[in-house]
C-alpha cells in the first residue's frame, strides 16, 4: 500500500524550514511555501535567490540539508520514487535528448513512464500534435529553434499527466513571441487542471500566469501572497503628469512638492521622459494635485494613474531593485544577457 | 505518517507502483528505452562509430606489418598474427568501454541527465543501457578484427566454440572496465580530462602487457609487472582458447578480475550517479 502524507487542506506542495548550503552560500535559508491545488505559485526573485535549487530539491536531484517537503502527498526525502511518478520538470535548459528527433523523445519517455509501445507512440502523436510540432517531429531535436525545443520539453513533462509540474525559468533566453507560445501553453495545462510551481526573475511572467506570488531573495522568502496583495502592500497607485510646456517640468515638481498636500509622498522628476511621479493613496490626492496644478496655470498634457508593478513590488519588499528593473517586457525578451547587464547598475537602499 | 490520507485525485496510479520499487520487468523495459535512445544517437552521430569501425584495421595493418617482421622474423609476419590479434581483442575492449567514459560526461552537460533522475525509473537503468550498447559496439569492432584477422592468415587451432569464448570472455571483462570509465565520467569534470586520464591509464597497461611481445623478452620486473596485469591473462586467454594451450589459470584469472572490478565499482558509480548534482 502506498502511504501519503496529508498536508494541509489544499496543498500539492508543502515547504517547510527548507535548508540548502553550499559551503558558505545559502541557497535555501529556511523557505516556506504552499501551492494550492490546481493553482499556480508564482516563486520570483533574482539570479542567485535560490529558485532552481528550491526546484531540484523538490524534484528529488538534490537533498536539503534540513526542514520537509510534501508534494502531491509524497515526502521528498522520504519517498522519492513515489514522488517521481507525479511530478514533471521543464528546466531552465530544455531537457531533451537533442540527438534524437521530437517524437523519438516523446515516445522514449512515454515508454520510460510505462506506457506500452502503442500508447507511447499515440501519446507522442497527440502531444506533438497539441504542441505544435507535428511538421517538425521527425527532425533531431537540436535542429529545433529555441521556442520549438522549450515546447517539447513541456511536452516531455506532460506525458506522465503530472499532478504537480515544476517549470524553472520557463521562457529565460525566448524570444517575446516565443514566450507568449510558452505562456499560453501554461495557462493550458492549468485550465486542464495542473498544479504549478513556476520559477521565474521576470515580473511580467509572474504577473500573467501565477495567481499567488512567493518572493525569494538569498534563499529566503521575503514576501507572499496573492499578486494584488502584494501590488496593495507596497502601498496605492503612482500618479504620472507631463506638462505641456516640458521647461516646465522641474517647476511642475516644485509646485507640488512645496504645496504640502496632506499625506502625499515624495515627488520624482524624470527629466528624460518628461514626466513626474507622485505617489498617491486617495482619489482625495489625485484631485488635490490637479487642482493645485490648474491654480497655477500649469498646461497638463497627459495625465495618468497606475498600479505599482511587481518590480517596485520587489523594491519594496527587498530594498534592492530586481534585475530587470526598466520595464519588464523588454527584459524579459532579451534574455539573461540582458539581465546580468542590469545587474551592474543595481541599486543597494 | 498517515495512512492513505490522499488529498489529491488519481492516486490510482500511484498506489499501483505500491512503494515505488521497480519490478524486473519494468527495469528491462527502461533499460530498452533507454538502449534504443544510445542507438539513435549513434545514427545520429555515425563519426562516433569510427573507433569501433577503424581501430581494428589500422592496429592489426601496423602491428602485423611493422612489428611483426621484427618479432617474427622478416617474411614470417604471418607468424606474428595468431599471437597479436588474440591479444588485440583484449585491447580492442578497453579502447571502446573508454568511450563509455566520455559519453557519461557529456550527458551530464545536458538536461536530459536531470530528466531520467527525476523520473519513475531505477537510476542504474541509464548506466546499464550505456554499457548494452558499448557491448555491441565492441561486438563489431571484434568482427571486423576477426575479418582483418583472417584476411591476414589467422588460424583457428582449436574450433568455433572456443573462440567464441575468447570473445566472450573479452565482453566480459571490457564490461567491468565500462563501470570504472563510468565512474571516472561521473567524477572528471571535462570530457577530455576523462580521456586524457583514460590514456594515461590505458597505454603503460596495454604496453606492459603480454598483448604484443612475449613478456620472456622483457626486463624482470616489467615481466612480473605483466603477470599481475589483468590484461594479460585476457590476451593469453584468448590467445590460448584461438591456439590451443592450457586456458584454465588465465580464463579464472580474468573473470576473477572482472567480478573483482565490478563488483567493486559498479556500486560506487551507482552511488556517484545519484548523487551527482
Amino acid at each position: 500500500m502506498t502511504t501519503r502524507l496529508s498536508t494541509t487542506k489544499g496543498s500539492a506542495v508543502e515547504v517547510r524550514g527548507l535548508v540548502k548550503h553550499y559551503g558558505q552560500t545559502k541557497a535555501l535559508d529556511g523557505v516556506d511555501l504552499d501551492v494550492r491545488q490546481g493553482t499556480v505559485l508564482g516563486v520570483l526573485g533574482p539570479n542567485g535567490a535560490g529558485k532552481t535549487t528550491l526546484v531540484r530539491v523538490l524534484s528529488t536531484l538534490i537533498r536539503p540539508d534540513a526542514g520537509t517537503a510534501v508534494v502531491a502527498g509524497y515526502d521528498v526525502l522520504k519517498q522519492p520514487r513515489q514522488l517521481r511518478r507525479v511530478i514533471g520538470l521543464t528546466g531552465q535548459y530544455a531537457s531533451v535528448d537533442e540527438k534524437l528527433s521530437g517524437r523519438e523523445n516523446l515516445y522514449m519517455i512515454g515508454r520510460l513512464l510505462d506506457l506500452s509501445s502503442r500508447d507511447a507512440k499515440a501519446r507522442a502523436d497527440a502531444l506533438l500534435e497539441r504542441f505544435s510540432l507535428t511538421e517538425a517531429a521527425k527532425r533531431p531535436a537540436m535542429q529545433y529553434s529555441g521556442g520549438m525545443r522549450r515546447r517539447l520539453d513541456l511536452a516531455a513533462s506532460m506525458i506522465g499527466h503530472p499532478q504537480v509540474l515544476y517549470l524553472d525559468e520557463p521562457t529565460t533566453g525566448l524570444d517575446p513571441r516565443t514566450r507568449n507560445e510558452v505562456w499560453e501553453e501554461v495557462q493550458r495545462m492549468v485550465a486542464d487542471g495542473a498544479t504549478v510551481l513556476l520559477t521565474t526573475q521576470y515580473m511580467e511572467e509572474a504577473e500573467q500566469l501565477a495567481s499567488e506570488l512567493t518572493v525569494i531573495d538569498r534563499g529566503r522568502v521575503v514576501a507572499n501572497g496573492r499578486v494584488a496583495e502584494l501590488k496593495a502592500k507596497v502601498g496605492g497607485r503612482t500618479l504620472v503628469i507631463s506638462p505641456s510646456d516640458p521647461a516646465q517640468l522641474a517647476a511642475m515638481g516644485a509646485a507640488i512638492g512645496d504645496a504640502g498636500l496632506d499625506g502625499l509622498g515624495g515627488v520624482q522628476t524624470d527629466t528624460a521622459a518628461g514626466q513626474i511621479s507622485v505617489p498617491i493613496l486617495t482619489d482625495a490626492q489625485l484631485t488635490s494635485v490637479v487642482g493645485l496644478l490648474a491654480a497655477r496655470g500649469f498646461g497638463i498634457a497627459h495625465i495618468e494613474t497606475h498600479l505599482p508593478s511587481l518590480d517596485e513590488v520587489f523594491l519594496a519588499i527587498t530594498g534592492k531593485k530586481a534585475e530587470s528593473q526598466d520595464g519588464s517586457a523588454s527584459a524579459s525578451a532579451d534574455g539573461p544577457a540582458a539581465g546580468s547587464a542590469h545587474d551592474k547598475q543595481e541599486v543597494t537602499v | 505518517m498517515t495512512t492513505a490520507t490522499a488529498t489529491l485525485d488519481r492516486p490510482a496510479q500511484a498506489a499501483a507502483a505500491g512503494e515505488g520499487r521497480i519490478g524486473l520487468r519494468a527495469n528491462l523495459r527502461h533499460i530498452g528505452a533507454l538502449s534504443r535512445r544510445n542507438l539513435l544517437q549513434l545514427k545520429q552521430d555515425p563519426e562516433s562509430m569510427f573507433d569501433a569501425l577503424l581501430m581494428p584495421v589500422i592496429f592489426t595493418l601496423l602491428f602485423v606489418y611493422v612489428f611483426g617482421g621484427a618479432v617474427s622474423g622478416k617474411g614470417h609476419q604471418h607468424d606474428y598474427v595468431n599471437y597479436v590479434v588474440p591479444g588485440l581483442m583484449a585491447m580492442m575492449g578497453m579502447n571502446i568501454s573508454q568511450a563509455v567514459g566520455t559519453g557519461i560526461n557529456d550527458d551530464f552537460k545536458k538536461g536530459v541527465m536531470d530528466r531520467f533522475r527525476t523520473m519513475p525509473i531505477a537510476r542504474s537503468s541509464v548506466l546499464i543501457a550505456k554499457i548494452v550498447v558499448e557491448l555491441g559496439r565492441m561486438m563489431i569492432a571484434t568482427a571486423i578484427l576477426l575479418v582483418m584477422g583472417f584476411a591476414l592468415g589467422l588460424t583457428i587451432h582449436t574450433d568455433v566454440l572456443h573462440l567464441l569464448a575468447a570473445i566472450g570472455l573479452s565482453a566480459v571483462f571490457g564490461a567491468s572496465l565500462m563501470w570504472i570509465f563510468i565512474l571516472l565520467g561521473l567524477t572528471m569534470r571535462t570530457p577530455q580530462a576523462v580521456q586524457g586520464v583514460a590514456m594515461l591509464v590505458l597505454m603503460p597497461l596495454q604496453f606492459g602487457s603480454s598483448i604484443f611481445a612475449k613478456p620472456t623478452t622483457m626486463p624482470g620486473w616489467l615481466e612480473n609487472f605483466t603477470k599481475v596485469n589483468p590484461l594479460s591473462n585476457l590476451a593469453d586467454a584468448a590467445r590460448n582458447l584461438i591456439n590451443g594451450g592450457p586456458v584454465a589459470h588465465s580464463v579464472w584469472m580474468t573473470l576473477a578480475w572482472a567480478v573483482g572490478i565490478t563488483v567493486v565499482t559498479a556500486p560506487l558509480a551507482v552511488a556517484r550517479f545519484r548523487k551527482k548534482t
